[in-house]
């Protein structure tokens, strides 16, 4: 069995590079892959590009990379009103965003998981979103196209993994994370447990282990607010 | 402008609410939308839908009940209600544009008389905004409604002809219910429903830019 397990969370992300394009799962700060965000901070990264529904809660979730300015570039769909760290690269330069619906951020993302080179939306048409994309009508209905989202790595979270990388999620925790997986060519999953293998009963089974290259557990961390 | 009262965010919501059927499923948004669940007629059961992947949302938290893995769209540690499901965001959101959500309900900050609104950015305002989920919902949803007040805060008309405000999405309102009317966005332009006790069609347009067509007498908004 490949060995997918990684003994900390420093050790999981230290391969990642500068300038890597990363999704970080978690909505409404639940389902924050935030030891891992922790580490990558930790060491040192830059010049990141960041996909991820929002930038941070203040210190929070991703608000440590803007906080250290190690981002680049962000793609998301709700940067939000707590935002501070974000805010303040964004209106010093230092930051740029894309801002994209959500909704269409997930198909984006999924599009690339599925090996499709995009799609034509309704989304977006007639908005700040659609400029510069290709616009057509399909059965009368205006649409333009958006393309696949791909990264280098996704940080996600779950609940469990068994060792072979099969995941489950806790209530809303799941959000972004199952799509995020498949979407990146390296997924590294923060988990509260590991369980061996068999001990996950398949129909219960969210993430297939074959999206899933990377765990390593670590205790729940979560910011207030 | 008249110094008449108008309804609170709360009676709005209340009205709103009596546009919820029972057992139809519905997202509510930001702002007076996430109110409405307060004020469900008696004896409906509705289906809360949230766009981070959770179908039949209860009531919020109690003290001491909160779990912050199960969160509503704002944050908000919510309840669930039998018969609630989890699934992931993109299926949260193939739900609202896909037509599959009965009804979806949205804070407003301009709509105009074609129906397109505006709703994530102020213009001048610092930062990008916020898309959200907004853009997905408006350009599927089978009813949409929208709550707001009916002027700015510097008495601005909020529904107009045409919008100033970025658009969230073109030709996607169906009904607006706000502290002074009820009006149906219609092919033939905006029809005044229910008018705020006290008020007349006259006075409710005057505070409105784009105009509002009047078909017979308009019954005053009825909260009970």
């Amino acid at each position: 069995m490949k060995q997918k397990i990684s003994p900390s969370l420093d050790a999981v992300v230290a391969d990642i590079p500068d300038g890597a394009r990363i999704m970080f799962g978690g909505f409404g700060g639940a389902g924050f892959p935030n030891n891992l965000i922790q580490a990558l901070s930790r060491k040192g990264i830059k010049e990141i590009t960041a996909i991820s529904n929002n930038c941070g809660t203040r210190e929070g979730e991703l608000g440590i990379m803007f906080k250290n300015g190690q981002v680049r570039h962000v793609i998301a769909a709700f940067p939000g009103p707590h935002s501070n760290y974000f805010q303040e690269c964004y209106a010093k330069g230092e930051v740029t965003c894309e801002l994209v619906p959500q909704g269409i951020l997930c198909e984006r993302m999924r599009a690339a998981a599925a090996g499709l080179l995009g799609f034509y939306t309704t989304v977006g048409v007639g908005t700040e979103v659609a400029n510069g994309k290709e616009e057509r009508v399909i059965d009368g209905k205006r649409c333009i196209l958006e393309k696949p989202i791909h990264a280098d790595f996704a940080l996600i979270k779950a609940e469990k993994a068994d060792e072979l990388g099969n995941l489950t999620y806790r209530l809303a925790a799941r959000n972004f994370n199952p799509i995020m997986a498949m979407a990146a060519s390296t997924t590294i999953v923060e988990v509260d447990e590991i369980v061996p293998v068999g001990s996950i009963e398949p129909e219960n089974v969210i993430t297939p282990a074959i999206f899933v290259h990377r765990i390593v557990q670590a205790k729940g961390l979560r910011y207030a607010g | 402008m008249p110094d008449k009262p108008r309804l609170s965010r709360e009676q709005i919501a209340q009205r709103a609410a009596r546009e919820l059927t029972d057992g139809a499923y519905v997202n509510l948004g930001w702002g007076i939308p996430n109110l409405i669940a307060d004020y469900l007629p008696k004896g409906i059961t509705v289906y809360f839908h949230s766009e981070n992947g959770i179908l039949g949302m209860g009531r919020r938290a109690r003290p001491g009940e909160e779990d912050y893995d199960l969160v509503d769209a704002m944050k908000v540690p919510v309840t669930l209600i039998p018969g609630a499901s989890f699934f992931n965001q993109a299926d949260a959101h193939l739900m609202t544009r896909g037509g599959h959500l009965d009804v979806a309900v949205l804070g407003g900050f301009q709509v105009s008389e074609k129906g397109d609104l505006a709703n994530w950015k102020i213009p001048g305002s610092k930062g990008i905004g916020n898309i959200g989920g907004a853009m997905d919902i408006s350009a599927g949803a089978k009813n949409l409604i929208v709550c707001m007040e009916h002027n700015t805060k510097d008495s601005a008309p909020k529904i107009v002809k045409q919008c100033s405000y970025p658009l969230t999405g073109i030709g996607c309102v169906n009904t607006i219910i706000t502290d002074l009317a009820v009006i149906d966005v219609t092919k033939s332009g905006l029809v005044l429903r229910e008018v705020a006790p006290g008020w007349s069609p006259e006075e409710v347009q005057a505070q409105t830019e784009a105009k509002l067509q009047v078909r017979g007498r308009v019954p005053e908004i009825n909260l009970g």
